[in-house]
């Protein structure tokens, strides 16, 4: 460590240990893979808090992320204007949520607003459509697309409105038996 | 004093920096989700109160007001008194010692309900005259003092804590990071600066240094968390595996580590307890009969095979039972060994059985109750089924596909729900599955049961092969092979829903695993018996040689004859070493199975897939053979059968955990290479959910199931008189008692005879059966309320919908006369007008967002925002399909980042 001139300071990395559920070592490593993504436009040196955003195609050109259907609505979420393009910060807080260690009210917020395509804070049927295209590649017939998110929406709507809010979003997820494994990245 | 005057000034000062700081962010905050909000108002309070009682003296006769409009004219009229405060500070001087004493009386007063007080202002109220009546006694100012009044403390003290939950807590809010960070610095300085103004005198010296430890403790944690994280192994490995094959594969892995690092522990535990204590201060090898060869064994002692079939050289060394001497105490710690062995025996099921409830208790945690799960199909299908694991094109092409046939699944059973066909025909070849299945285990038992009886008569005779020899293990581990696969194909005629047939799988798996380990155990505990009959003969022939030795003419009486070889003394046959021996031969026979099925069967299976595929008349890969899948739930139950033979040998073979160890270790790379080079990711993935827990239970009974027979053969066996550390007792647990007696105080031995009372230990037990008892009932109901609840909340549901079709009907027919009804309804019913007009689309268009003429309808939809949420609609059948078509399908991303790009202006 000593010889190697320092990317954080010590202030630094125990503040993001504190808002992250990191570690320092997997801080640090998350840092090189987001410098590795970009390494022209990331310096080495992040003691002063550089402004640098890594553009989406190179986010979501990581393995964990390329494959994932919703990797745009991932980077939309996380980012701060909702372009894709990360910061750092952006980054580990992304990676942060998918971790193992975070919390399922914390997950469940987050999966929300990935699953809420047009940023409305709600669910709409539109967006469930969007949803099952994605998860199923185009590959249902337009019939049962519709008939799936009119089940989700019978099932999941308490109150009827026709779209699902965050209360009833986390009322569904919390009870799935596997929300917590699967929406996990292991970085 | 006057250095403290200045802090104090500077600590005020301080407050008001503090309460700007606060406040600030608290009016930024538009989420609404953070507690600190809370503590604005409250943090204005403090400092506003800190300058407020001279204020309050000035207009003594005004009536005592509401606390926040309070604080407000504090909080103006606060630069004054600043500038005051230095010709304070001279009266403060002369006033200082009698207020020490009465900031202690205060202390006491104020100190008990500072909560209540904060919580109701009238309190406050009712307190101020007191203060008043202090202040004017004192005549001179005080309030503002060189220390703060107490309930100004036990404000920022609260404060400070609230602070400090917030540290704690900030990674579980739902803030990007700028804000996370910004919010933890001034947390941080805040609970900085207030810290230290805590406490008095000495206490704040106590309380500093509290802090301080606290600090450090904390940073201490971080560290060993930090250090911890760095010794989990293979975090690399798994991440990969899960890319590759999803999380279903990968929680195999997870379950191998587990069960890895549980038997380092029980490694640790009887290697530092036992073996090592033995090798270093027991008796050295040869020394005694029961540490050495015997002489008919020596020529054979040092073969090859010896690594195989655990004989020889390997038989009394300190892996084994029978090496272990009966001497009360060994070496110059005068270690007590057979006190050791014991505790260490019975620890080891201790520490695996609350290793594994506490595991599976906190997999339970977070799951809730099951039952509701039928609710959610769709919803958990569409909003959990993709793995976010995965970061493989292939596995999330497989992925793709299996949910889209999930779905069909789904949506087919929807529709046509049950349409059971030939009915009769599924039920006849199901039973005859089952029968056939019933007959295959007990076939398989009754082989087991056959084959150790031969090789009992095989050890009797002298010369025998090496099939002969290890004919047990051999057909142990073929059946094992063989029957999963066939259980498969019976299974095949069952034509069970693929998950319930994993189920059956599962269970049949376990079934056999189960009976042929206990008819395995059947046949050794006939043997051990035989053996134990053998005994009494075989001890008296050891006396009539050593009699007979040292009795034998022709030798001086008077030079003492030296004492016979030890490998020349005939022994018994240590029923204890022997069992130690089969668990060691079939664990390690176990493995290399294992192992070779794993380079037969994937490896060499892909390997000829792959290559021959070039000169090959069918498609290899695709067609027949293909690739190996990764089998799951065999490989875990084939592993928690391993750790059930490892927990039933390892109190007579302590060396078999040090073996398991060197498997698990050399298991987890060989599979973690194997899956990786020779298997193909599952077709139809079906998470076997919760199954986790599922395993953990299969661990829990394996381990009750293989305590069992050694809490048998340690409470009614009793031990060879000849080897181990219990020989010549009457049973294995009487070390206890031995030590008991010779090495506690009476008084203690008295006790303990008194708890082991029969009277005392059936009332003991029934007293748990009632807890039980009790508690079972009242989870019973428990959740009986919780499901009259649950059926209360749908039923509220249901009237609710009712209520609002009939409403929403009403506000869709825009007749005008309901307009009247209430003025929220009226600009309800306006809005959907208003809405309704330019887009006869539909009303669930309203909610604007997705179309991406966002430009176009902004006008509209916001004004229509905020109505959105009262609106009961898209319930109406005719507007719905309209609405379905004019949905545009697409550039999500173009709309919603030209919709992100748009927002600020709203």
């Amino acid at each position: 460590m000593g010889n190697k001139p320092a990317v954080f300071t010590h202030e630094q990395l125990e503040a993001y240990q504190d808002c992250t559920f990191f570690t320092r070592k997997e801080i640090m490593r998350l840092f090189y893979r987001y410098q590795d993504l970009a390494p022209q436009l990331v310096p080495l040196d992040y003691t002063s808090s550089p402004d640098v955003k890594v553009p989406y195609e190179l986010i979501s050109s990581m393995p964990e992320l390329k494959d994932n259907p919703f990797r745009q609505r991932i980077a939309q979420v996380f980012s701060e204007d909702g372009d894709g393009h990360m910061t750092l910060d952006n980054f580990l807080d992304m990676f942060s949520v998918m971790s193992e260690m975070a919390p399922r009210d914390l997950k469940a917020y987050y999966a929300f607003k990935i699953y809420d395509f047009n940023d409305d804070d709600y669910i709409c049927a539109w967006d469930l459509e969007q949803t099952v295209t994605k998860l199923t590649r185009g590959e249902l017939s337009a019939e049962e697309v519709s008939l799936v998110c009119e089940k989700v929406l019978d099932e999941a709507d308490a109150d009827h409105d026709g779209r699902l809010s965050l209360d009833d979003f986390q009322h569904v997820i919390l009870r799935a038996p596997d929300f917590l494994s699967t929406f996990h990245i292991r970085i | 004093m006057s250095r403290q005057l200045q802090g104090l000034g500077e600590e005020a000062g301080g407050g008001v920096r503090g309460r700007a700081r606060n406040g600030s962010p608290g009016t930024g905050d538009r989420s609404g989700r953070r507690p600190s909000r809370k503590q604005a108002p409250k943090a204005q309070g403090a400092p506003g109160k800190r300058g407020a009682p001279p204020g309050r003296k000035e207009r003594a006769g005004g009536s005592p007001r509401p606390g926040s409009p309070r604080s407000k004219q504090a909080e103006r009229r606060r630069p004054r008194e600043e500038l005051r405060k230095p010709e304070r500070s001279t009266a403060e001087r002369t006033s200082k010692g009698r207020r020490k004493r009465d900031g202690r009386t205060s202390f006491k007063e104020q100190r008990a309900p500072p909560k209540k007080e904060k919580e109701t202002p009238r309190k406050e109220e009712m307190w101020k005259p007191l203060k008043k009546h202090r202040s004017s006694s004192l005549a001179s100012s005080t309030s503002v003092g060189e220390s703060l009044s107490e309930e100004e403390l036990a404000q920022i003290l609260e404060q400070v804590e609230d602070k400090k939950k917030l540290i704690a807590t900030m990674r579980n809010k739902p803030w990007p990071m700028a804000k996370k960070l910004t919010e933890l610095r001034e947390a941080q300085e805040f609970v900085e600066k207030y810290e230290g103004a805590l406490g008095k005198g000495k206490g704040k010296r106590l309380y500093a240094y509290k802090m301080l430890m606290a600090k450090k403790w904390v940073k201490f944690k971080r560290d060993f968390h930090n250090f911890k994280t760095q010794c989990i192994p293979w975090e690399m490995k798994i991440k990969d595996i899960e890319s590759h094959f999803g999380s279903s594969v990968a929680s195999y892995f997870i379950f191998l580590r587990w069960m890895y690092g549980v038997n380092l522990v029980l490694f640790g535990l009887i290697f530092g307890l036992v073996i090592i204590p033995e090798v270093l201060m027991g008796t050295p090898y040869g020394s005694i009969p029961r540490k050495t060869v015997p002489r008919a064994e020596e020529e054979k002692a040092m073969d090859f095979s010896v690594l195989w079939d655990f004989e020889g050289y390997i038989k009394y060394s300190p892996l084994f039972y029978g090496y272990y001497n009966n001497q009360r105490t060994i070496g110059w710690l005068r270690y007590r060994l057979p006190m050791a062995y014991f505790m260490v025996g019975v620890s080891v099921f201790g520490y695996s059985l609350t290793i594994v409830i506490r595991s599976m208790a906190s997999n339970t945690q977070g799951s809730t109750s099951e039952g509701e799960s039928d609710n959610f199909t769709f919803s958990f299908k569409m909003f959990t089924s993709w793995d976010y694991l995965i970061g493989n094109s292939e596995t999330a092409d497989n992925k793709y596909a299996s949910i889209t046939t999930s779905f069909k699944e789904s949506i087919v059973d929807e529709q046509e729900s049950n349409k059971e066909e030939n009915i009769h025909l599924t039920r006849f070849l199901r039973v005859l599955a089952n029968f056939l299945i019933i007959c295959c285990l007990c076939g398989s038992g009754y082989l087991i049961y056959f084959v150790v009886k031969r090789s009992q008569e095989f050890s009797k005779r002298q010369n025998i092969s090496w099939y002969e020899r290890n004919e047990v293990e051999i057909v142990m581990s073929l059946l094992g092979m063989f029957c999963p696969p066939l259980f498969e194909t019976i299974a095949a005629l069952e034509n069970y829903h693929p998950r319930i047939g994993l189920k059956w799988q599962l269970g049949r798996i376990f079934a056999l695993f189960l009976g042929n380990l206990y008819t395995f155990l059947l046949a050794l505990m006939d043997d051990v018996h035989l053996k134990l009959s053998n005994e009494e003969t075989i001890k008296n022939l050891t006396h009539w040689t050593l009699f007979n030795y040292y009795n034998s003419s022709g030798w001086n009486e008077s030079v003492p004859r030296p004492p016979l070889h030890p490998a020349d003394v005939p022994r018994g046959l240590c029923w204890e070493t022997a069992v130690g021996i089969e668990f060691m031969r079939l664990t390690v026979s176990d493995m290399l199975v294992t192992y070779i099925t794993i380079l037969v069967g994937d490896f060499l299976r892909a390997c000829f897939v792959r290559f021959m595929n070039y000169c090959w008349c069918w498609d290899l890969e695709a067609g027949f053979p293909s690739y190996a899948e990764f089998d799951i739930s065999g490989n875990v139950l084939g592993l928690i059968f391993n750790q059930g033979m490892i927990w039933m040998g390892s109190f007579y073979a302590p060396g078999l955990v040090g073996i398991n160890v060197l498997r698990l270790l050399t298991s987890m790379y060989f599979q973690c290479w194997a899956v990786m080079s020779s298997n193909v990711p599952h077709e139809r993935v079906f998470k076997a959910s919760r199954s986790n827990n599922f395993y953990m239970g299969l661990l829990l009974l394996v381990l009750f199931l293989s305590l069992l027979p050694v809490a048998y053969t340690i409470m009614s066996l009793p031990p060879s008189f000849d080897c181990g550390p219990f020989s010549g007792k009457n049973r294995m647990y009487d070390v206890i008692q031995e030590t008991i007696e010779n090495d506690f105080p009476t008084f203690l031995g008295k006790i303990f005879a008194f708890l082991a009372n029969p009277g005392l230990i059936i009332p003991a037990i029934l007293l748990m059966f009632l807890a039980i008892y009790y508690l079972n009932s009242v989870s019973k109901s428990l959740s009986r309320a919780n499901a009259q609840l649950r059926k209360k909340i749908q039923a509220l549901r249901e009237l609710e919908k009712n209520h609002k079709s009939v409403k929403g009907r009403a506000t869709a027919r825009g007749s005008e006369d309901t307009a009247k009804d209430s003025p929220q309804n009226a600009t309800q019913l306006q809005l959907t007008k208003e809405g309704a007009t330019p887009h006869s689309a539909s009303q669930s268009q309203t909610l604007d967002k997705k179309t991406q003429s966002a430009g176009t309808s902004s006008s509209a939809s916001e004004t229509m925002l905020p109505a959105s949420q009262h609106l009961p609609v898209s319930r109406l059948p005719n507007v719905r399909p309209d609405s379905g078509r004019g949905r545009p399908h697409t550039h999500p991303w173009k709309s919603a980042s030209g919709k992100s790009a748009g927002r600020p202006p709203h």
